[in-house]
């Protein structure tokens, strides 16, 4: 398997996670048995993390409040901020984290059941952390895009059946 | 009362009036009928245009920019197609004097056939080909004289063929590689031996490559006119929908000698005055940031046509991988039914519509055109149902 037929076949998992081993193996060309190794040991390297559905909470009325929160921290002698990072991390309610550039540090996603779990959660436990300078928190109100993916309800464009 | 006057003399003339209809479209009559059909009869890419190219023309619309156009097309867009062939093809064509932007290749074409044919005049056309070709020739009061390829070559013409079918009436040749509907490439010696032979004879090439970005396993497209000694009898043709998905835009374009594309244009000013502003629009921006678009459309159009010729292939029905355009074109003689057979009893009985291969050519009779230019939950599904048809046939 090439480097290009490798990223090709992360690329088809990421769009669609159940597709078959059978069906990536014919799409690049390549054996089943040959595809279904390399998807195992993607996943024993970690390159693979994890398999999940993209889901629409809005359209059932779930639970799941999500909020950006700008942090700015201390970073720490020796270990930058890799420590304050991984401390929270560790908290259920950090979704992602991510270290940014610009004029602040760390951007997390908060995610909570309502709007006060989630502020909450940053007046009592995140700005409260040593290391921690400020927050500056912003819900999130609608979702249009997640992960590549529209969250808006597209009306499909109608092709000819047959055309030259 | 006043006087009725019913018309007695032909109000059609025998010309369009003895053109038979396009085998598509009566295809397209009886799928428009049923309901739930999955269809790989279309001949346009399952993309909408990337959005980086309609925003340019949305920004044309809202400065208000939405005039006509120089008869030869926005300036900027010939010298950015000039730029394209030659960095892409290393071939030279002069902006102001060689290239015109036309509705799509389709009127290119048209154009091309009406100022360089004299009634009568025969132009050779390998089959099976696009479904205009012929027509559009009859039309320039032309005589299209279709040369059989053969599924055993991979539709690739035999040159001999070719040489064979000219008279002294012949004007002219027209090719089309990357193929619609077979998806044949024809390598590059076929190329240069087409080339020998129009010279050979003093015939006019004309060769559609509207198809030129879509490719698959590393093979390299061969434009004509980098062919030697090609370019001074050549017409070539090129457009925006199929690498960009486009088709809606109408955008093509023709490049020629200055002689024959002065002839062109004498028409194009008359019939057409100049392709949409808007369109053109789109189109340089689609020369200047549409690459990344084509080149992540051309790898899902790659996997999905292994996907769809492994279905075909292991339904019972013999299919050699295509290496250019969107099209497979499997052989069903196996079978024993006839295309138009195959393809009604497949729409009525399975929901899946496909195209007659006769509807490409006689030579296209014994097969049938799918494209995988459809989403991979259609092409699962209309796997699904052609190997439950072929397995009760």
């Amino acid at each position: 398997m090439t480097e290009r037929q490798r990223h090709q076949l992360l690329e088809i998992l990421q769009a669609d996670a159940r597709v078959a081993a059978a069906e990536a193996a014919t799409r690049l060309g390549l054996a089943e048995a040959e595809v279904a190794a390399e998807i195992e040991r993607l996943e024993a390297a970690g390159v693979i993390k994890a398999y999940r559905a993209i889901v629409d909470w809005d359209k059932v009325g779930g639970p799941h409040i999500y909020a950006f929160v700008d942090v700015r921290v201390k970073p720490e002698p020796d270990f930058g901020f890799d420590a304050i990072a991984k401390r929270l991390a560790l908290f259920e309610e950090v979704h992602s984290l991510y270290l940014i550039s610009g004029r602040q540090d760390l951007l997390l996603v908060i995610e909570g059941r309502d709007y006060r779990e989630v502020a909450l959660f940053v007046a009592e436990k995140l700005a409260p952390m040593k290391g921690v300078e400020s927050t500056a928190t912003s819900f999130v109100l609608r979702k249009y895009k997640l992960d590549g993916q529209m969250m808006l309800n597209e009306t499909e464009t109608q092709r000819l059946a047959v055309a030259p | 009362m006043s006087d009725v006057t019913v018309p007695t003399r032909r109000r059609v003339a025998r010309l369009v009036e003895d053109l038979p209809p396009s085998g598509i479209r009566r295809f397209f009559d009886l799928v428009q009928g049923t309901p739930g059909v999955i269809s790989l009869g279309v001949g346009e890419p399952d993309f909408a245009t990337p959005w980086v190219i309609s925003t340019r023309s949305i920004a044309g619309l809202e400065a208000g920019r939405t005039t006509y156009t120089s008869n030869l097309g926005l300036p900027e867009l010939r010298q950015a197609i000039a730029d394209n062939l030659e960095r892409r093809y290393q071939v030279r064509y002069d902006w102001a004097s060689e290239i015109l932007v036309t509705v799509g290749v389709s009127e290119a074409l048209d154009l091309a056939f009406r100022a360089i044919l004299e009634p009568g005049d025969e132009v050779l056309i390998p089959e099976p080909c696009f479904v205009s070709y012929g027509p559009t020739v009859t039309l320039a009061h032309g005589q299209p004289v279709p040369v059989p390829t053969y599924v055993e070559d991979e539709f690739v013409p035999r040159v001999e063929l070719l040489e064979a079918a000219i008279t002294p009436r012949t004007r002219a040749i027209l090719i089309g590689s990357p193929s619609n509907p077979t998806g044949a490439v024809y390598p590059l010696q076929t190329m240069r031996d087409i080339a020998d032979l129009a010279a050979a004879h003093d015939l006019i090439l004309l060769s559609d490559e509207i198809y030129d970005r879509l490719l698959y396993d590393g093979t390299a497209h061969v434009c004509a006119a980098a062919l030697p000694g090609a370019r001074e009898r050549l017409i070539l043709f090129n457009g925006f929908s199929k690498a960009y998905a486009m088709t809606g835009w109408r955008v093509g374009y023709a490049c020629a000698p200055g002689d024959i594309l002065a002839g062109m244009v004498k028409i194009h000013q008359y019939a057409l005055m100049c392709a949409s502003i808007m369109g053109q629009e789109a189109a340089i921006e689609a020369l200047r940031r549409g690459e990344r678009a084509v080149e992540e459309m051309v790898k899902s159009y790659d996997q999905r046509r292994r996907l769809l010729v492994a279905g075909f292939n292991s339904a019972g029905l013999p299919c050699f991988l295509p290496r250019g355009a969107f099209y497979t074109f499997p052989d069903i003689r196996a079978t024993g039914l006839d295309s138009e057979t195959f393809c009604q009893r497949l729409l009525t009985e399975e929901k899946l519509a496909v195209v007659p291969g006769n509807a490409f050519g006689a030579c296209g009779e014994g097969h049938l055109r799918a494209t995988y230019a459809a989403s991979l939950d259609d092409l699962r599904e209309a796997i699904t149902r052609l190997t439950r048809f072929v397995a009760r046939l």
